[in-house]
C-alpha cells in the first residue's frame, strides 16, 4: 500500500451554514455564511489560496454545473476551482481532492466547499435525478427510501431478525439522533422524538417510516486544509490532521452477481479496512472515538456500524439497543444529530460531518461536546446499497 | 396436414367487478342494473395489446429458447399502441424470433385475428414451418356504457404448422362487406355504434350463417356434425340462434365467458378456441367465426395429437388467476380515462433515446444478459469487460436469455414516493436460478405477495409512458410465480 496522508494534513479552519429549509437563502449565500465562518476560522485572506475545490450534486436546482458557480459567489481570485460530484458523498472528494493537493505539495492552502440547494424543488425528498439514457430504460424508476429500505428485508432474513425488533431497533438509531440534534443549533430538525412517534408515522417505503429518513435540507459546509507546518507558522495549536481517507466504488460484483446478499455495503467494508490500515488502528471499536456515518435512513446506519468493523456481524441490532452508539454510550454517533436532523445537503454533508469532527476534537462543540475525543471517523456514502461510493474518512489530534 | 400446432391465451389478473362498476354510474345509467354480474377482465396499466400479446405467445410458445421454427408472426388488433413502428416487429425481439420472419400488424376490424389466421395458413402452405397468429386488444370505452360492461382484456396466440398439428385446417370463408356496425376515425380513442336490433338482425344474423356456410362446404363436412361452435358476440343468446340457422347443434355452442372475461374483440374467438383446444377431443369439429365488416369462419378437425400439447398457463389457468377487483376509479385511471393527481414527481420526463433503445434492443426487450464462457457468470445488462473480481474478463460474453427463467426476491420495498400508476411502487432484486441479477420492477402484485424468498417470474409490460411525445417503453417486470405456470430451471 502507498504510504497514505496520515499527518502531512492539517485542517486550518472549518465553517458550516445553519442547515435546513433555507427558504430565503440562495446557494450562494449558503456558501459565503460557511466560507467566511472557514476564512475568520483560518485567519487567512482569499490570495493565501492556491486552489479549491467544489461539491454540489444536483444539477437541476441549486447552482447549476461547473466551478464558477463557488468562485463568482466567493470572488476567489482566479484560482482553479473544480466541481466534484460522487452522489451524496461529493463533499469528501471535494476534501480528499484539497487535502491531497496539500500533500502533494502542488498546494500549501486549498479551499473546499460543499453546498446543495434542495428546497426549490416544490416538492419533498430528493428531486429526481437524471441518470444518462441507457438505465432508465430498464432500472426501476426508483427513489432512495426504496434503494435503501431493501437492506432491512435483506438483513432480516440474512440473520433471522424479527421484523417487529430491527423496527425497534431502527427507531432507536432516530430516536438518539433526535436527541443529539436536539443540542445543536445550526441542526435542521431540533426536536427530540420517542420510539413510539417512529413506529407510528406513515410508511415511506417499507419497513422505513417518516422518522426512518433523513431531513432533506439546504445548506453549505466548508473546510481549509494546510500542511502542519504552515498551519503552526499561522499560530495553529492542537491541530486536526487526517489519519486516513479511503473511497471505494463498487464495480457492479452487488448489482449484477448473485454473491452480494444484499445486507451490508460492500464498499464500506472494504473502505473502512483500508482507512484502518492507512491510519494503523488494529482494534477501531476500542481506538475510534466517535463516529459521523451516512445514516440517510436508519437502517443505512444500523448496517453501517458492522461494516465498519464496530459491531459485530448480525451483531448492530444489540449494540444500538443497548445505547453503543448513543452519546452517552462507548461509541458516539451522530453526536451533531447527523444527516438524519443536521440535514443533508447533499453535496456538503461529508465536509458537514468532518466539522463536527474537527469541533469535537478541538472541545469547540458546545452543548454536545464529548469528554476528551481524540479520533473521529467520517462516513460518507454516495449512490444505493447495490451501487455506490463510499469514503471512509479518519482524523484526529496530530499528536494521537 | 396443416392446422394448428400450438394455442395459448392470456388475460390479465385483475377482473373489474361489473357490481362496482354499476352501482358507480347507476344514478345516471339504472339501465345497466341487469348487467350486474361477473367480472371483466382489466388489463394492468402496464399492458397493452403488445404485452398482452406476448403474453399469450409465451402461454403456447412454452418456454423453450428455439423459436427458430416460427417463420411468420401476425399480431391482430384493433388496439395497436402504435400507427407507425412495427407492432409486430417489438413482439418479434420481445419473444427473440428469428429477424428473418416475416412480421404483419392485422387490424381494421373485429375479425382481424380470423384474417390473420388466414395469412398464416396461407404461409405455412406456401412455405413450410410454422406461422405465430397472436391476436390481443385493449380496448376503451365511454364510462357508463354497455361496452364498458360487455367487454374485456385479454390476448390469444395460435401457432399454425404441419408438424404434430393438434386441429387440422379444413376450410374457410371470408365475406367482406361495408356493414359499418360501429366505427372509429384514425386516432379517435372510442368506437361510434349504430342501433343494435340492426346490426344484429340484419348484420351478424345474415352475414356470418353465409360465412359458416362457406366455410363448411369447402371443409365438407355438414353443419350437424360439428362438436364446438365458436361465435363471440355481446348480444345474449345470439350464438345459439346462429347455431340454429346454421344447422348446428345447440349443445355445440361455446361458452364466450362474458362472465369471467367479457368480449375481448378482436383475439376474443381465439381466446375461446384454446380454451376448446384445452379438452376437445381427437376427431371433433370446431367452428370459429367472427363478425366484422362482413364476417369469417374456418373449420378445424381435433387430431389424435391433440393430448401432446398442454399451454404453459392456459386459458383456464388464466380464469382462476383472476382477483376481483372492485375500484372503478382504477379502472378508469388505467384507462387512461380519469387523471388522478400525479404530483410533480409525475413530471419526470421519460424521453426514450431511440438510438440507446436500438444498441440495446436485445437485452431491453428480449432480457438477455451476456454469460462469460470462461467463467459462467451472468451479467445484466451485457457488457464488454465481467465484473468477475480480480479477473475481468474482456469480450467473453455470450447471449444469455433471462426471460424464460425463474427467480427470486433477494430484496425488495413498496415504496410511496415516487409517482406511480398503482401505487405503492414494489420493486427489488431478483436472483434468477443459473445466475443472473437484476434490481427490477415488480408488477400484478398485492400486498403480502412477496418477500426476500419469493419465487418469481418475468412478464414483458410496459415500462414508462412518455406522454409528451407519445412512446411506450417497454421492459421485463417480476411477478410472483403462480399455480399453473411453469418455467425453465436448470
Amino acid at each position: 500500500m502507498a504510504k497514505g496522508i496520515k499527518d502531512k494534513v492539517a485542517i486550518l479552519g472549518m465553517g458550516c451554514s445553519k442547515f435546513g429549509e433555507r427558504w430565503n437563502a440562495s446557494p450562494e449565500d449558503l456558501m459565503v455564511e460557511a466560507y467566511n465562518e472557514a476564512m475568520a476560522d483560518a485567519g487567512i485572506e482569499p490570495e493565501q489560496l492556491d486552489a479549491a475545490w467544489f461539491s454540489t450534486n444536483m444539477d437541476d436546482v441549486g447552482t447549476g454545473r461547473g466551478g464558477t458557480p463557488m468562485s463568482i459567489a466567493l470572488r476567489l481570485p482566479n484560482i482553479g476551482v473544480t466541481r466534484v460530484e460522487n452522489f451524496c458523498a461529493g463533499g469528501s472528494e471535494a476534501i480528499r481532492a484539497a487535502v491531497y493537493a496539500v500533500a502533494a505539495g502542488a498546494c500549501d492552502i486549498a479551499l473546499a466547499v460543499g453546498v446543495e440547494k434542495l428546497k426549490d424543488t416544490g416538492y419533498g425528498g430528493l428531486p429526481t435525478a437524471t441518470v444518462g439514457t441507457y438505465i432508465p430504460q430498464w432500472y426501476p424508476n426508483a427513489v432512495a427510501p426504496a434503494n435503501f429500505a431493501q437492506l432491512a428485508t435483506a438483513y432480516r432474513r440474512k440473520h433471522g431478525v424479527d421484523a417487529a425488533l430491527l423496527k425497534r431497533a431502527m427507531a432507536h438509531v432516530s430516536v438518539k439522533s433526535h436527541a443529539n440534534g436536539a443540542k445543536n443549533p445550526k441542526a435542521h430538525l431540533q426536536k427530540p422524538i420517542t420510539e413510539e412517534q417512529v413506529l407510528k408515522a406513515p410508511i415511506i417505503a417499507e419497513p422505513l417510516g417518516l422518522f426512518d429518513c433523513c431531513g432533506v435540507s439546504d445548506g453549505a459546509a466548508a473546510v481549509i486544509v494546510t500542511r502542519p507546518d504552515i498551519a503552526r507558522t499561522l499560530g495553529k495549536k492542537d491541530l486536526v490532521t487526517f489519519k486516513a481517507l479511503q473511497v471505494s466504488a463498487s464495480n457492479g460484483w452487488e448489482m449484477h452477481s448473485n454473491e452480494w446478499d444484499g445486507s451490508y455495503f460492500h464498499t464500506a467494508r472494504i473502505a473502512a479496512k483500508r482507512a484502518y490500515e492507512e491510519a494503523g488502528i488494529r482494534s477501531p471499536r476500542e481506538e475510534i472515538s466517535m463516529l459521523e456515518v451516512h445514516d440517510c435512513f436508519s437502517i443505512t446506519e444500523l448496517v453501517t456500524m458492522e461494516d465498519l468493523y464496530f459491531s459485530p456481524e448480525g451483531g448492530a441490532v444489540k449494540d444500538v439497543m443497548d445505547g453503543f452508539y448513543d452519546a452517552d454510550g462507548k461509541l458516539p454517533c451522530q453526536i451533531d444529530g447527523g444527516l438524519k436532523c443536521f440535514g443533508h445537503p447533499i453535496g456538503a454533508s461529508g465536509i458537514r460531518m468532518l466539522y463536527e469532527m474537527y469541533l469535537q476534537l478541538q472541545g469547540r462543540a458546545g452543548a454536545r461536546q464529548l469528554a476528551n475525543p481524540k479520533i473521529g471517523l467520517t462516513h460518507n456514502l454516495g449512490g444505493q446499497p447495490s451501487q455506490n461510493v463510499c469514503s471512509v474518512s479518519i482524523v484526529g489530534l496530530e499528536d494521537v | 396436414m396443416i392446422g394448428i400446432t400450438g394455442y395459448g391465451g392470456y388475460a390479465p389478473r385483475l377482473r373489474l367487478s361489473r357490481k362496482a362498476v354499476v352501482e358507480a354510474n347507476a344514478w345516471f345509467a339504472p339501465q345497466f342494473a341487469g348487467k350486474a354480474k361477473g367480472g371483466r377482465a382489466m388489463a394492468n396499466w402496464d399492458e397493452d395489446s403488445i404485452t398482452m400479446a406476448v403474453a399469450a405467445a409465451r402461454d403456447c410458445l412454452g418456454t423453450g429458447e428455439d423459436r427458430s421454427h416460427v417463420k411468420a408472426l401476425y399480431l391482430a388488433s384493433s388496439t395497436l399502441p402504435f400507427a407507425e413502428r412495427l407492432n409486430a416487429g417489438v413482439i418479434r425481439e420481445a419473444l427473440r424470433l428469428a429477424r428473418s420472419i416475416d412480421a404483419v400488424d392485422v387490424t381494421g376490424s373485429q375479425r382481424a385475428a380470423l384474417s390473420a389466421l388466414s395469412e398464416a395458413i396461407a404461409k405455412v402452405q406456401s412455405s413450410g414451418g410454422s406461422a405465430l397468429v397472436l391476436a390481443a386488444d385493449n380496448r376503451k370505452t365511454r364510462a357508463a356504457s354497455a361496452a364498458e360492461l360487455d367487454y374485456g382484456d385479454a390476448g390469444a396466440a395460435l401457432l399454425i404448422g404441419s408438424d404434430k398439428v393438434l386441429a387440422k385446417y379444413l376450410g374457410s370463408s371470408s365475406v367482406t362487406v361495408d356493414f359499418v356496425d360501429h366505427y372509429r376515425l384514425a386516432g379517435e380513442d372510442i368506437d361510434y355504434v349504430w342501433e343494435e336490433r340492426w346490426i344484429r338482425d340484419e348484420g351478424i344474423a345474415k352475414l356470418v350463417p353465409e360465412a359458416i356456410a362457406a366455410a363448411l362446404k369447402q371443409s365438407g363436412l355438414a353443419a350437424d356434425k360439428v362438436d364446438h361452435f365458436i361465435f363471440p358476440t355481446t348480444f345474449q343468446k345470439l350464438e345459439i340462434q346462429l347455431a340454429k340457422t346454421c344447422g348446428i347443434r345447440p349443445e355445440a355452442v361455446v361458452d364466450n365467458l362474458s362472465l369471467q372475461i367479457g368480449d375481448s374483440g378482436v383475439p376474443h374467438a381465439m381466446l375461446m378456441l384454446a380454451q376448446v383446444l384445452e379438452t376437445a377431443q381427437p376427431g371433433q369439429n370446431i367452428v370459429l367465426a367472427q363478425f366484422g365488416s362482413g364476417a369469417q369462419a374456418f373449420v378445424f378437425r381435433v387430431t389424435d395429437t391433440i393430448k401432446s400439447f398442454r399451454p404453459k398457463t392456459g386459458v383456464t389457468g388464466w380464469l382462476a388467476r383472476g382477483v376481483e377487483e372492485t375500484s372503478y376509479t382504477k379502472f378508469l385511471s388505467f384507462k387512461g380515462q380519469l387523471r388522478l393527481e400525479r404530483g410533480m414527481r409525475g413530471e419526470q420526463d421519460k424521453k426514450t433515446a431511440l438510438t440507446t433503445l436500438y444498441r440495446h434492443r436485445e437485452a431491453i426487450l428480449g432480457l438477455v444478459g451476456g454469460r462469460c464462457t470462461k467463467t459462467g457468470k451472468i451479467h445484466f445488462p451485457p457488457s464488454r469487460l465481467s465484473y468477475t473480481q480480480g479477473a475481468p474478463q474482456l469480450d467473453t460474453q455470450e447471449p444469455y436469455c433471462l426471460a424464460e427463467r425463474k427467480g427470486a426476491v433477494l430484496s425488495w420495498s413498496a415504496e410511496y414516493l415516487s409517482f406511480n400508476m398503482s401505487p405503492p411502487h414494489y420493486y427489488g432484486q431478483i436472483d434468477f436460478e443459473g445466475g443472473g441479477r437484476i434490481l427490477m420492477e415488480f408488477t400484478d402484485l398485492s400486498r403480502g405477495d412477496v418477500d426476500s424468498g419469493t419465487p418469481m417470474e418475468m412478464v414483458f409490460r410496459i415500462k414508462d409512458i412518455d406522454e409528451v411525445r407519445g412512446f411506450n417503453r417497454y421492459f421485463w417486470k417480476a411477478t410472483p410465480l403462480r399455480a399453473s405456470s411453469t418455467t425453465v430451471s436448470e
